[in-house]
């Protein structure tokens, strides 16, 4: 009675379906689904009904109200309140792109230069750099903003005894003031010499390295580069009759007027985000040095090329392999990071539309929303870019 | 002809040891070699006492030879010196260690504070600590901690209640330390395994949720809390915001501890799967036992440094209005009666989270080289 065939029979129809690993994984996938999009529904559900309660609707109208409130730091568009919100969220976006940029270029020089120092043979050296990494690494990225920026406000002087350099550059804790160059109409002949500059050296760089490999001659590349890229467009400018001025800023009252100013936030901000940064970036750099092993050096050496030469050719393209995956996670950790502009009142784009534009029309989906998206979108931008780059130096094997 | 022991002869294998030459051993010899071996060295070695010669002895006389640890306010501080703020003005912590530590926590309430200060380290040294009798017990103790505590510091069930708003100070800053660090190790194990999946459904799940997270800032993720969260519940749902921070700060971290930890996993190479299946193992088993073990082992750098940024992360509550450590400091500042004293609170926010966070780098060092099977 009691046969095999009977007690599958009798066994339930789910508990076999389970015991056979292709159908529970579509089972447990069939449940993950209707889990989430019930969830989702529920969601949505909730989100409508609040928002029906306090008298909210969903939509992105606001942002071409105008949005009433100045925003301090802007070099980069003009903006006036009488502007739309959407005005100033790019006003915004483009202040954290230009802190982002700025202390990218920063940071990576930085740290460069620390975690170079860092594989210094020099102890003392050594140390002071190491002491200083590590106090850095491990205090929060927002205590240093906010120091950096206590600094500029408590220790600074204020504009009328500002700290001068032969009264053309200011620093006092309203922020720091440089001349602004005026260019006249004589200055396009500059410009066409940069241009011109850039040509020859590209053209020059090809024609070396021509010369290189069918003669094996080599010509110091880098200081003619450099000396035409910079002497070229000097020259021109002194012939052309030096077509630029500057505009030096004068004290008025309580604050300086004319020249360039830049804010503390802004300087405070980037100081602050490019020193931790490249805190991170020297301990990869170290790290993808020293990954390269010792036989590649002595290999160099033992063809006769010199220790810069070795460095240059030998260390440093592999070295890079390695140092550039993390570097591309740093330079987002500090797009993200600048974000804690909020905290010092640097106007970014968290500050704008999730700060002030939020508190004005109450509309939280929509902001956030818009930031959540803003941010991933220059995430994925970023990554796209360092995926590239990293594919270009990558080690390709046969 | 004085030189003569010099030129005497020895019948090999009777030479005398002699010392090294002096050039190459001692201290002399290692400051040539270390500081002056090149005059780039040189130069730097130079530069380098200029730099600490400029800043330590002036640091030295403003934190320790003119400072002033005990005052009433400010003004008191500043006339027991020669010069207003000559030195460095303690007394300002000293005054305020109380709200530093515990908020607004109410007075009478404290040694609830204090005794889960003291569950905490309890609650640790059966995780630190390799060798200790009754481990696996220690182990049930630590996984019920965070439950014990929470019911302490918010009481209820017997316990007079206290609001989470009173929180504050570095109790707060190691709540959600503490939290965010024990629960974003699981929920990031289970992200990286769900990441690895052969199900499509969940590898799709988990690295959409764990790339949307790594693509925006905490800061964002907070005010997303703290503002539209509200939405997603049902009208009428009051969740307080502590919890909604606490969960948003340890979804953070899990996304990137997902991360760290599939870089283990991906270094473990297939033939452990295929052994744990040949043995019989299930999906689970194999994992618990073969797999994740070795992934961890692997791992544990990156999983400390990912403990570490959350712990720093933490600060980022006082932009949403909540008073850590950072944010009591910083709320202080402001305060007349110690107005300008900034360096004094921001030297104590930092060594505060210096010295933690340092331990935690320290310790997972010295894990990983006990753990370290080398080959």
């Amino acid at each position: 009675m009691d046969s095999p065939s009977a007690k599958t029979e009798l066994t339930p129809l789910m508990l076999r379906l389970w015991r056979n690993q292709e159908h529970r994984s579509k089972i447990i996938q069939i449940i993950t689904i209707v889990v989430l999009f019930s969830l989702l529904g529920m969601i949505g559900n909730n989100v409508a009904t609040n928002l029906e309660k306090a008298g909210k609707e969903f939509s992105f109208g606001f942002l071409n109200y105008p949005a009433g409130y100045d925003i301090t730091f802007q070099p980069l568009i003009s903006y006036s309140p009488t502007d739309t919100h959407a005005r100033a969220a790019i006003v915004g976006l483009l202040n954290t792109l230009l802190v982002a940029f700025s202390g990218v270029i920063i940071a990576t020089i930085l740290g460069f230069t620390m975690g170079i120092l860092r594989l210094s043979s020099n102890w003392l050296v050594n140390r002071i750099v190491y002491v200083f990494l590590e106090f850095t690494r491990n205090v929060p990225v927002l205590l240093h903003i906010l120091f950096v920026y206590g600094i500029f406000l408590y220790t600074l002087p204020v504009p009328k005894k500002a700290i001068s350099i032969s009264d053309t550059v200011f620093l006092s804790n309203r922020g720091f003031y440089t001349p602004t160059p005026v260019f006249e109409d004589g200055f396009k002949y500059v410009l066409i010499a940069m241009l011109v500059a850039v040509l020859i050296v590209f053209f020059f760089k090809q024609w070396a390295k021509k010369v290189q490999d069918s003669t094996g001659k080599i010509y110091p590349v880098f200081f003619i580069s450099i000396s035409i890229l910079i002497g070229l467009p000097f020259l021109t400018f002194f012939i052309s009759g030096t077509p630029m001025s500057w505009e030096t800023p004068v004290l008025k009252g309580f604050n300086f007027k004319g020249g360039t100013s830049i804010k503390p936030e802004y300087i405070a901000l980037t100081f602050a985000l490019s020193y931790y940064t490249a805190c991170f970036i020297a301990e990869n750099v170290r790290g993808g040095i020293l990954a390269i092993s010792k036989g590649q050096t002595e290999a160099a050496h033992g063809l006769g090329l010199r220790p810069n030469r070795t460095l240059q050719l030998i260390v440093i393209p592999q070295a890079l392999r390695v140092i550039i995956p993390p570097l591309c996670s740093q330079y987002l950790n500090l797009t993200k990071n600048s974000s804690l502009a909020i905290a010092i009142g640097y106007m970014d784009v968290v500050a704008t539309i999730g700060g002030i534009t939020l508190m004005q029309t109450g509309k939280e989906m929509e902001t956030m929303i818009i930031i959540l998206l803003t941010y991933l979108f220059i995430s994925l931008v970023i990554s796209a870019f360092m995926n590239w780059f990293n594919r270009k130096m990558a080690l390709v094997e046969r | 002809m004085n030189n003569s022991s010099l030129e005497k002869e020895y019948v090999p294998g009777t030479h005398p040891n002699l010392p090294p030459p002096v050039k190459t051993t001692g201290p002399l010899a290692w400051v040539r070699l270390n500081l002056f071996s090149s005059t780039l060295n040189t130069i730097l070695t130079l530069l380098a006492f200029w730099f600490l010669w400029e800043i330590l002895p002036p640091f030295f006389e403003w934190a320790v030879v003119n400072s002033i640890w005990t005052a009433g306010n400010r003004q008191e501080c500043w006339d027991q010196m020669s010069s207003p703020a000559l030195g460095a003005c303690w007394a300002f912590i000293e005054n305020r260690l109380s709200l530093f530590t515990y908020g607004f926590y109410p007075g009478h309430l404290q040694w609830r504070v204090n005794l889960s200060f003291v569950l905490l380290v309890l609650a640790l040294i059966p995780v630190l600590y390799e060798n200790l009798p009754y481990r696996k017990y220690g182990f049930i103790y630590s996984a019920v901690f965070p439950f014990i505590t929470g019911w302490l510091l918010v009481g209820g069930l017997g316990l007079e209640r206290v609001d989470t708003d009173q929180f504050g100070g570095i109790m707060l800053t190691l709540i959600l330390g503490v939290t965010g660090i024990s629960f974003s190790l699981p929920i990031g194990i289970v992200l990286a395994l769900g990441r690895q999946s052969k199900m499509p459904v969940l590898r799709i799940l988990c690295v959409f949720f764990i790339e949307f997270i790594r693509g925006v800032p905490l800061i964002v993720l907070l005010f997303v809390a703290s503002t539209m969260l509200n939405y997603f519940l049902p009208p009428g749902t009051v969740f307080d915001l502590l919890l909604r921070v606490l969960i948003m700060v340890t979804l953070f971290a899990s996304a990137y501890m997902a991360e760290v930890i599939r870089g283990g996993l991906q270094a473990i190479e297939k033939g452990q799967h295929e052994a744990g299946d040949s043995l019989g193992l299930t999906y689970w088993q194999a994992n618990r036992l073969i797999v994740l073990p070795q992934a961890l082992k692997i791992s544990i750098p990156g999983i400390v440094n990912t403990f570490i940024g959350l712990y720093k992360d933490t600060t980022l509550v006082l932009i949403i209005g909540m008073l850590d450590l950072l944010g009591i400091g910083d709320a202080s500042l402001a305060d007349s009666q110690w107005a300008g004293l900034a360096y004094e609170i921001y030297i104590f926010v930092a060594l505060f989270f210096f010295l933690s966070c340092f331990g935690m780098s320290r310790y997972s060092l010295y894990l990983e080289k006990k753990l370290h099977t080398g080959h």
